[in-house]
C-alpha cells in the first residue's frame, strides 16, 4: 500500500543521508525551506516590532491585529515592485549574484541537527563543510557589488567581504577549540560531526559553553561576536547601513532581487546561531540531562512545547482583550482571537502527546513526543539568539570600518588563538 | 553502465591539465593565466585523489593537502606581483609586460 | 506493534549501495570540464573567475566520489571561498576598461594550441600503453576515519605515524612567506 521507500525509514535512528533514504532526505529538505522561509517572515515582524518597543514607539499595527500580516503585506508588495537592472551592469552576472549568497546560505543547514536523527546528514565532516560553505557567502556579495556597476555597491561590497573574510579566522579558530573538547571523551578522538558533538556533549555532561571555565565561555563569546561580523548585522553593519553607504551592496536591487537578498542574510543568521547553539549550547539538549535525570524531570521537561504554546495562546488572547472596543477593530479582534485559538489548539495537541508519552513502551506517540522536544529545546535556543541580534542592532551604534578590522584581526585572533592553546593544555591536563 | 574505475578520473584530469595549459599558453590576461595555473593545479590534485583511492592508502590525500595550500601561497603571491607590475604600467596583457626584453 | 515496522526498526544499518552513481561522475565530470573551457575562452574576466569557482567545486565533488571528505572540504574553504575571493578582489582592483576590448587571444596562439595538442598526445600515448600498469580495483577507503587517518600522517610523531609532520611545518613557513612576501610587495611604501 505504501511503498517500501517510505516505511523502511521510519523507525530508524539514522538521519536520512546516513540511512540512505532520498525520499525522507528531500522531505526534510523540504520541511526545512518551509521552516526557514517562517522563519525569515517572523524574524521580519519581530525585528519591527521589537526594534519600535525598543525605540518607545509601536511598530506596525495596522495591516494585521499588532501587525502580523505586515511580513505578508512586504512580501506582496516586493514581489509586484518594478524590476530596475542598471543599464551598464552585467546581466548574467547581476542575476546570478543573490543566488549565490542565498545557495551558501541554505547549504549549511544540510548539516544542521534538529535532534539525534532529525538532521538531513550527518555528514562526517559537517563543521568542515559548514565553515566551507558559509565562506562561498563572500562571493555572492562580491560579484553583486561589482556587477551593479556603481560606486556605493562596490565600496560596500568590498568593505563586506573583508569584513566577512577577517571575522571567519577567528569563527574557525573558536569552531576549532570547540572540536577540541569533543576529543575529552574515553577514545581520545574527536569528531567534525555536528551530531557527534551535542553527543559528545551529552556524553560528557557539561555543555561546552560551561567546559574549563571560562574558556569555553570566552570560545562562545569569540563565535558569538563573529558571527554577527559575519552576518553583516549591527554593531557591524557598516556595508549596509542607510545613513553610511545607502544600503552598499544591495542598493541597486529592487523587488524581488532584494528579497533574495534579505532572504539569504536572516537564513544565514538562523544557520550560524544554529551552529553556535549546536557546538557550545547542547544542541538539542534540554537543560540539565544528567543533573536531572528522573522520569519525573523528563515528564516536566517534555511539558515545555506544551506551555509555551499556551502562553502563547494566552498572549493572544490578552491582547484580544486589551484591543479597545470600535467598529473598526472588530474584524481584528476576531483576527486575533482566531490567531490565539490556534496556538490553544496546538498546545492542546502538544499536552495530548506528552501525557500519552508518558507510558512506558515506545509507541509512535512517545517516539513523536521526544522528537518534539529535542526540536523545541533546539528552536528555543535559537530563538534565543535571534532575539540577541535584533537586541543588539537596537542597542549598539555601528563600528567604523577602521575600528571593525582592528576588533577582528588585533583583538579576536588573539583571543581565539589563546583560548584554543589554553583548551590544549587543559585538556591534557585534566583528562 | 560502465563502472567508474580509476582511469576515468585520470581522463578528467588530463583534460583538465590540457585546458589549463592551452589557457596558459594562449590568453592575454595575467589574471585567466593564473586562473589557468589553478586549474593545472586541480588537475594534479585531482590525479593524485584518484590514485589514493586506487592504492587504498591516503598519501595521495595528504599531498593533494599540501598542493592546495601550495596553490594558495601562489596565488597570493603570483597576485601581489600583478598588483605591483599594474601600479607601474597600468596593463594587464602579458604581451606588454615585456621589460625585460632587450 | 506494526510488523513492517519492526522488520524497519531491524534492518537500519544494513549496507545500502552508495548514492553516488556512475551518473553522479559522468555529471559532474561534464560540469568540471565546460567550466574549465569557459575559462579560458571568455571575454569578461568575472566570468572566468565564476567558471573557475564551478569548476573547484565540482572537483570538490569529484573528491566525496573518490570517498575523499576532509580534501573536499579543504577544497571549498580554500580554493572555493578564498583563493577566489582573492581573485575576484585583484580583478575589482585591476580590471580597466581598455582591457576589455583587448583581443582575448595572444596573436601566437597556433603555437600554444599546437603545444597543447602534442601535450594531450603525450597523454593519450601515454593512458592507451601504460592502460595494462595501474590495476582496476578499486581499494575500500574508510570515509568515517578519514579525517583521523589525515591526522595521524599529519600530526602524529615523526618518525612512526606521522609521516608528512616535518612536511605539515615547512608548509606552515611558506604560507607566512607568502604573506610577507604578498604584503611587502604590495606595500606603496616599504
Amino acid at each position: 500500500m505504501i511503498p517500501n521507500f517510505i516505511t523502511s525509514y521510519l523507525g530508524s535512528t539514522l538521519t536520512p543521508g546516513e540511512a540512505g533514504s532520498q525520499f525522507w532526505a528531500l522531505v526534510y529538505v523540504f520541511i526545512i525551506f518551509a521552516g526557514v522561509s517562517v522563519a525569515v517572515m517572523s524574524m521580519n515582524w519581530l525585528e519591527r516590532k521589537a526594534l519600535a518597543h525598543f525605540q518607545i514607539r509601536l511598530g506596525p499595527m495596522r495591516v494585521g491585529p499588532h501587525g502580523l500580516l505586515q511580513p505578508i503585506a512586504d512580501a506582496i508588495k516586493l514581489l509586484l515592485k518594478e524590476d530596475i537592472i542598471p543599464a551598464e551592469a552585467d546581466q548574467f552576472v547581476f542575476w546570478v549574484a543573490p543566488l549565490i549568497g542565498l545557495l551558501a546560505a541554505f547549504t549549511v543547514y544540510t548539516v544542521i541537527p534538529f535532534g539525534p536523527s532529525q538532521a538531513v546528514s550527518d555528514m562526517n565532516i559537517g563543521v568542515l563543510f559548514m565553515l566551507g560553505v558559509s565562506s562561498l557567502g563572500v562571493l555572492g556579495i562580491v560579484v553583486a557589488g561589482w556587477a551593479s556597476n556603481s560606486h556605493y555597491p562596490l565600496i560596500g561590497a568590498l568593505r563586506s567581504s573583508a569584513q566577512i573574510v577577517s571575522y571567519e579566522v577567528a569563527m574557525g579558530l573558536a569552531v576549532v577549540s570547540a572540536i577540541l573538547m569533543t576529543s575529552l571523551n574515553d577514545t581520545g578522538t574527536g569528531t567534525l560531526s555536528m551530531i557527534g558533538i551535542v553527543r559528545a556533549q551529552e556524553q560528557q555532561g557539561v555543555w561546552f559553553i560551561f567546559k574549563f571555565f571560562p574558556l569555553g565561555l570566552i570560545a562562545f563569546i569569540v563565535f558569538a561576536i563573529a558571527m554577527i561580523a559575519e552576518t553583516n548585522r549591527a554593531p557591524f553593519d557598516i556595508a549596509e547601513a542607510e545613513s553610511e553607504l545607502t544600503a552598499g551592496y544591495h542598493t541597486e536591487y529592487s523587488g524581488l532581487r532584494w528579497s533574495l537578498f534579505m532572504l539569504a542574510e536572516y537564513a544565514a543568521m538562523i544557520a550560524v546561531s544554529s551552529i553556535a547553539v549546536t557546538l557550545w549550547l547542547g544542541g538539542w539538549l534540554r537543560p540539565f540531562p544528567n543533573l536531572l535525570h528522573a522520569p519525573a524531570w523528563d515528564f516536566i521537561f517534555s511539558l515545555f512545547p506544551a506551555m509555551t504554546f499556551l502562553g502563547l495562546a494566552a498572549i493572544a488572547f490578552i491582547g484580544v482583550a486589551g484591543t479597545p472596543a470600535h467598529s473598526f477593530l472588530k474584524v481584528q479582534k476576531i483576527g486575533l482571537a482566531g490567531f490565539g485559538s490556534v496556538l490553544g489548539c496546538i498546545a492542546l495537541l502538544l499536552f495530548v502527546l506528552a501525557f500519552s508519552g508518558r507510558s512506558a513502551n515506545v509507541n509512535l506517540g512517545s517516539r513523536l513526543n521526544e522528537s518534539i522536544g529535542y526540536i523545541y529545546w533546539f528552536l528555543l535556543k535559537v530563538a534565543v539568539f535571534m532575539y540577541l541580534f535584533i537586541w543588539y542592532r537596537a542597542t549598539w551604534p555601528r563600528y567604523r570600518f577602521d575600528q571593525l578590522m582592528r576588533v577582528g584581526w588585533k583583538v579576536l585572533l588573539p583571543i581565539s588563538l589563546a583560548v584554543l592553546v589554553g583548551t590544549a593544555i587543559a585538556g591534557v591536563l585534566f583528562s | 553502465m560502465v563502472p567508474i574505475t580509476t582511469f576515468h578520473y585520470l581522463v578528467v584530469a588530463a583534460a583538465l591539465f590540457v585546458l589549463g595549459v592551452i589557457g596558459v599558453l594562449t590568453r592575454r590576461n595575467v589574471v585567466v593565466v593564473l586562473m589557468s595555473i589553478e586549474l593545472i593545479l586541480n588537475a594534479v590534485n585531482l590525479n593524485l585523489v584518484a590514485f589514493s583511492r586506487m592504492w587504498g592508502n591516503l598519501h595521495g590525500q595528504v599531498f593533494s593537502i599540501f598542493i592546495t595550500v601550495d596553490a594558495a601561497a601562489e596565488a597570493a603571491a603570483g597576485l601581489g606581483i600583478l598588483i605591483a607590475f599594474f601600479r607601474n604600467k597600468e596593463t594587464i596583457n602579458v604581451d606588454e609586460i615585456d621589460l625585460l626584453k632587450w | 506493534m506494526n510488523p513492517a515496522m519492526n522488520s524497519a526498526l531491524n534492518s537500519t544499518n544494513s549496507a545500502m549501495a552508495p548514492v553516488a552513481t556512475p551518473s553522479f561522475f559522468y555529471a559532474l565530470a561534464a560540469l568540471a570540464l565546460i567550466s574549465g573551457f569557459l575559462v579560458i575562452t571568455r571575454r569578461n574576466v568575472v566570468h572566468s573567475a565564476l567558471a573557475l569557482i564551478v569548476t573547484l567545486l565540482s572537483v570538490a565533488g569529484l573528491y566525496l566520489m573518490l570517498y575523499a571528505p576532509f580534501v573536499a572540504g579543504v577544497q571549498i574553504i580554500v580554493y572555493a571561498g578564498g583563493i577566489m575571493v582573492l581573485f575576484l578582489f585583484v580583478i575589482m582592483l585591476v580590471n580597466i576598461e581598455r582591457s576589455y576590448n583587448d583581443r582575448r587571444f595572444s596573436s601566437l596562439w597556433p603555437v600554444g594550441l599546437g603545444a597543447a595538442c602534442a601535450l594531450l598526445a603525450l597523454f593519450v600515448f601515454a593512458f592507451a600503453k601504460g592502460r595494462a600498469l595501474f590495476p582496476d580495483r578499486l581499494m575500500p577507503l574508510s570515509e568515517a576515519a578519514n579525517t583521523q587517518q589525515i591526522a595521524t600522517m599529519l600530526y602524529g610523531d615523526a618518525g612512526k605515524a606521522g609521516q608528512y609532520t616535518f612536511v605539515f611545518e615547512i608548509a606552515s613557513l611558506l604560507l607566512l612567506v607568502a604573506i610577507l612576501g604578498a604584503v611587502v610587495m604590495t606595500k606603496k611604501k616599504i
